[in-house]
């Protein structure tokens, strides 16, 4: 008997995908539920919606599955909510040069 | 068919306001990638974009100009301006009859929407700025630039996502060549950074938190930008008649659909549209000898694209330099076909071909020159630059220097 957080997963994802209950069952995997990318982008909008948790983009990157979903959910609940991730520790963009906060006026061209 | 040339450039954007500063900062690797600044970051999952942080709209408009014209049109305005002065045109009123405005942009006025519907839902205001639509309407940037100039001949935009600006420049090019319009301003402009707006693309899981690193193995997504890029075409006979200075050659234009996924790119599409290109050009893929590539930094498109790349020009892929500028001005939407055809024109006019910068790892999956991190010399006769948008519309673009001999 799956728990109360499994269940409402699969509540989400049956009904999300508007897929019969009974198809969607933690054993399956995306490709078996003909959810592709962009669908699994919507799911997890809906997940953090039931749950009001932050699934940040690296978890969202590796889920393929729904036992996935349901670890994923189960793993961030457990965190209070959200994961600590690259994202939000702000990064400053990667440039070989300064900054171009104040571009080069005429710079020589070869 | 006449042959058309480029006679004008004009560039506002992150990489500095006028086409030579663009330029400058391209050839020597320097990327507008920083904070965002204009928009609260603190509850977004990214903080950096090609933001033109410093613009104001002093030096270009009076304040009673600027009541009129949404950020977006204002870049339009601009860029417009300063590809006519280059072009040194002797408006005529025959020629303003004959001269044809197509501008691209995704989504238009969007901050100036986002600002006033705020007002009505959040403040509950009963009342928004008259001027609203005028100034969100997606065609505000081929409209002022007619009023500008007192252009009356054919004007209008064109939208196609991240496509818009390219497909703009294959229609202004076609209308030129068919000897619809003698001369024709085109190009594309876009303002993306406001609030809703950059949640709607985070919302995707697209854009990186970093930076963006097109074909890099360890790239995270694309970088959101903004601008406009514009360029006054004519036919060849006509500016080498008067004597202009012919910064470049628009040779092909070539489009297709994917016709397979709203937002997941085709490589069958994209290959489509390039060797649309080059037929439209009269060459073959052996004398393209730069693609300034979609590159947009995201997993998928850049592995769509390298096999799309692979299919197309086969074993000559090899010896073809494929870089992406997104790397430098962002992902610039709307504006994004016109900011790279600047680059691509700008390529063959200084033979120096820009780098993908951000590159750290190579990545099996795109394994082509990238011109990684550094530009590089190269006399190039043909070049193409290609635009894959969401919803599957491809753009792709042939540009040649008419004084090299492949």
């Amino acid at each position: 008997m799956p728990d109360e957080i499994t269940e409402r997963v699969l509540h989400v994802i049956a009904d999300a995908q508007r897929l019969p209950p009974e198809k969607v069952t933690v054993d399956k995997t995306f490709q078996e539920l003909g959810i592709d990318s962009m669908d699994g982008v919507s799911l997890l909008f809906a997940l953090e919606n039931e749950f009001d948790i932050n699934i940040p983009d690296e978890a969202a990157k590796s889920i393929r599955s729904v036992q996935d979903m349901v670890d994923g959910v189960k793993a961030i609940l457990a965190h209070g909510g959200t994961l600590p991730h690259a994202a939000e520790t702000p990064a400053e963009p990667d440039a070989k040069e300064p900054s171009a906060k104040e571009p080069n006026e005429g710079a020589p061209v070869a | 068919m006449r042959r058309v040339a480029i006679t004008g450039a004009g560039v506002i954007s992150a990489m500095g306001k006028t086409a030579g500063e663009f330029w400058a900062n391209l050839a020597a690797g320097r990327s507008g990638i920083r904070t965002i600044k204009t928009c609260d970051t603190s509850m977004l999952r990214f903080k950096n974009g090609a933001e033109y942080t410093e613009f104001t709209h002093e030096p270009y408009f009076s304040d009673k100009q600027v009541d009129y014209l949404d950020r977006f049109a204002q870049f339009a305005v601009i860029a417009a301006r300063e590809a006519v002065v280059q072009s040194g045109v002797t408006w005529t009123d025959d020629l303003r009859e004959r001269t044809g405005i197509v501008t691209g942009s995704c989504t238009g006025g969007q901050i100036t929407e986002d600002l006033g519907f705020r007002d009505i839902y959040e403040f509950k205001r009963n009342r928004i700025h008259p001027l609203s639509i005028p100034k969100v309407m997606g065609n505000a940037g081929a409209s002022q630039i007619s009023m500008e100039y007192g252009i009356v001949g054919p004007a209008y935009t064109v939208t196609t996502a991240c496509s818009s600006s390219a497909h703009a420049f294959g229609q202004a090019y076609w209308l030129v060549r068919n000897g619809v319009v003698d001369f024709a301003i085109t190009g594309g402009s876009e303002a993306p950074f406001s609030y809703a707006f950059l949640k709607s693309w985070e919302a995707m899981r697209v854009v990186s938190p970093d930076t963006c690193r097109p074909f890099s193995a360890d790239r995270t997504g694309m970088v959101l930008g903004e601008g406009a890029a514009m360029f006054t075409l004519e036919p060849l006979e006509d500016a080498v008649a008067r004597g202009a200075e012919i910064i470049g050659e628009i040779s092909g234009f070539g489009m297709s659909a994917d016709a397979s996924h709203i937002t997941v790119p085709n490589p069958k599409g994209a290959a489509r549209a390039m060797r649309a290109a080059m037929a439209d050009a009269s060459i073959r893929p052996e004398q393209v000898g730069y693609v300034n590539a979609h590159g947009t930094a995201t997993r998928a498109n850049d592995i769509s694209e390298t096999l799309a790349l692979k299919d197309t020009f086969g074993e000559h892929l090899k010896r073809l330099p494929v870089s992406s500028t997104k790397s430098m001005h962002g992902h610039g939407l709307g504006a994004a076909g016109a900011l790279e055809a600047a680059a691509t024109v700008m390529a063959l006019q200084h033979g120096i071909l820009p780098p993908t910068m951000n590159y750290r790892e190579p990545d099996p999956e795109c394994d082509m020159d990238v011109i990684p991190n550094v530009s590089r010399e190269a006399k190039v006769e043909y070049a193409l630059s290609n635009s894959f948008a969401f919803g599957g519309l491809n753009a792709v673009l042939a540009f040649r220097n008419p004084l090299v001999r492949g």
